[in-house]
């Protein structure tokens, strides 16, 4: 994806934190925070409401200043409010208005023009799918076309990178995979995309490189693939029995308030062929069984310390068992 | 110079968007431009008859009298009120903070507030006076007394601006702004004669409070300017010296992003 930009574009990093640090009035919001985003990377940054997430991307565009630590943000200081930086990035706060009486072409273009070299008004608006909507109201907008508006004007100065806080908060489910593939096109276009979300499939869908964030620190930093060793995870196999059939001892357990019963083997192949065939040779039909492996949703409550996380804490279960992750996994 | 001429080009542009987006929006539309030239009508209507004693020496038709404050109301209604409901709207929904996000330069996005204001407060003028010419025979300003007249009405434009940024500082949230202007704007337009004249014999205390405030001070420049009244440069002083602090508050405390 945008991690293999072509060589000579990734001189040097986007972004580079070195021991941020922010307290508001006595409460530590980030304690010491590094950070690395490739340029060209779609980069996502997962945590918890108030784990520090909106601080430290806030640091990053200029809005807050820093207590400690170094932050370079295409070779600039944001600290410092440099003008030509803010002419080189895009931002998408978690809320932010427009004028509501102006029409989505006029506050496109009324944005593009704050920048040196804007992206065409027409171009982005159809980027960002508003094409049916470019003489409407601000104020006549859906929720979710508002959002993709608010990309569009984050948009319209072409800039190098951009600042997504939570771009897809508050969509439907069809309204997110839209906002999706905006983002998947911006990664096409070249641009660095630095990403705070608390969705794990957002994360997984779109990120090239994600950390977890949790009380102000990164916890784990790598690819949603294998990020906080979820790849080391046992995988799962569910399956429902019928009544009166027993499979061997180590093959069961207690089946689950769904019916289900839940295994972690050791050894997956070797425990699901057991299982597969002594269900063949007894006749038996294991209704709805499935081998998942452990989400990213369930690696991130381990990791932030939810208390969904801490519910598990005591029942010795490996990775994978919260109830969150048997909403499915389809995007893996 | 070719960044003169870039901040000049991108404020009038943006004062395009802004006046778009003013008279698209019904609330701003009636309350700040309709307003004022409703009361005219009114006034005129209920009290159009009488004459005013506006000094020891001097009595003109209320209806005249009506022409010049209603003016004074209208710029006071464009800038302050307009200027300190509308800012304060856009910091809470977050407009503010997002063109804080941009390379637009701070000082091309309040510049381009203050000429769009000052734009709708010389309309509200020149509507006020027409009307006042037509219906009233209200005396016109003309030659060095329009110089004055245009003195004082940039002048008082220009500080009602700026006192209007300033008090967004002490708005909690947009809810409250018209609460907040129009509880420190309507008594002052009571006690500085510009609803009710004061007349030769009102209470020393309200005299006195017009005296402070640039509400009357403003009132009366303008005023000179239809009724022939002698201008004094200390009215404009005093209104600029309120101009100034206004600015010097809102460059202090002036806030891009909604109050928690």
């Amino acid at each position: 994806m945008g991690a293999m930009a072509e060589p000579g574009r990734q001189e040097r990093p986007a972004i580079e934190v070195r021991g941020l640090t922010k307290s508001y009035g006595g409460v530590h919001a980030v304690r010491g925070i590094d950070l690395t985003v490739e340029s060209g990377q779609i980069f996502a940054l997962l945590g918890p409401n108030g784990a520090g997430k909106t601080t430290t991307v806030e640091i990053l565009e200029g809005y807050r200043s820093r207590d400690g630590g170094t932050v370079q943000v295409l070779g600039y200081d944001p600290g410092r409010k440099p003008q030509r930086l803010k002419s080189r990035i895009g931002i998408v706060l978690q809320s932010t208005g427009v004028d509501r009486y102006l029409t989505v072409t006029e506050t496109v273009a009324m944005y593009a023009g704050f920048y040196p070299h804007p992206r065409p008004v027409d171009e982005v608006i159809e980027l960002v799918g508003l094409d049916a909507k470019r003489n409407a109201r601000v104020l006549q907008l859906s929720g979710g076309q508002q959002r993709r508006l608010d990309v569009a004007i984050a948009l319209a100065g072409n800039p190098d990178l951009l600042f997504l806080d939570e771009p897809t908060t508050g969509f439907d489910p069809s309204a997110r995979h839209e906002a999706w593939e905006v983002i998947k096109n911006l990664a096409a276009l070249g641009k660095t995309v630095l990403l705070t979300t608390h969705y794990m499939d957002e994360a997984q869908y779109l990120a090239d490189q994600a950390a977890v964030i949790s009380s102000g620190r990164i916890v784990a930093e790598g690819p949603p693939a294998t990020i906080g060793n979820r790849e080391l995870a046992r995988a799962r196999i569910r399956y429902r029995l019928a009544d009166g059939a027993t499979p061997p001892a180590d093959l069961t357990a207690p089946a689950g308030p769904d019916g289900l019963i839940e295994l972690a083997p050791e050894d997956l192949t070797a425990a699901l062929h057991r299982l597969t065939g002594w269900a063949l040779d007894q006749h038996v039909e294991l209704t709805g069984l499935e081998v998942t492996r452990p989400t990213l949703e369930d690696v991130y409550l381990e990791l932030t310390d939810s208390p969904a996380a801490q519910a598990r804490a005591g029942t010795k279960e490996p990775v994978g068992r919260s109830p969150a992750s048997r909403r499915g996994w389809r995007r893996s | 110079m070719a960044q003169v001429m870039n901040a000049a080009a991108l404020t009038l542009s943006q004062v395009r968007y802004v006046n778009k987006a003013f008279w698209r929006n019904p609330a701003s539309a009636f309350f700040i431009f309709a307003f004022p030239l409703m009361f005219l009508v009114i006034f005129t209507a209920l009290l159009g008859h009488g004459t005013v004693r506006i000094s020891p020496t001097q009595v003109v038709n209320t209806s005249t009298y009506y022409v010049a404050a209603m003016a004074s109301f209208g710029v006071i209604s464009a800038c302050y009120t307009n200027i300190a409901i509308s800012v304060s709207f856009q910091r809470d929904t977050g407009v503010l903070k997002r063109i804080n996000g941009t390379p637009l330069p701070s000082s091309v996005f309040l510049g381009a507030r203050m000429v769009q204001a000052l734009l709708v407060a010389i309309l509200l003028v020149v509507i006020t006076a027409a009307f006042g010419r037509a219906a009233y025979s209200a005396s016109i300003p003309t030659g060095l007394t329009l110089l004055r007249f245009l003195v004082m009405l940039l002048v008082g434009a220009a500080s009602f601006c700026a006192l209007g940024f300033a008090i967004t500082a002490v708005i909690p949230n947009a809810d409250a702004a018209p609460a907040i202007v129009n509880a420190s704007i309507l008594p002052l337009l009571f006690l500085s004669g510009v609803f009710i004249p004061l007349g030769s014999n009102a209470p020393a205390w309200i005299v006195w409070i017009a005296r402070i405030f640039p509400v009357w001070h403003f009132a009366r420049g303008m005023q000179a300017g239809f009724l022939g009244t002698a201008f004094s440069w200390t009215d404009v002083l005093v209104v600029a010296a309120w101009g100034l602090a206004g600015l010097l508050l809102a460059v202090r405390f002036f806030s891009w992003e909604p109050r928690a």
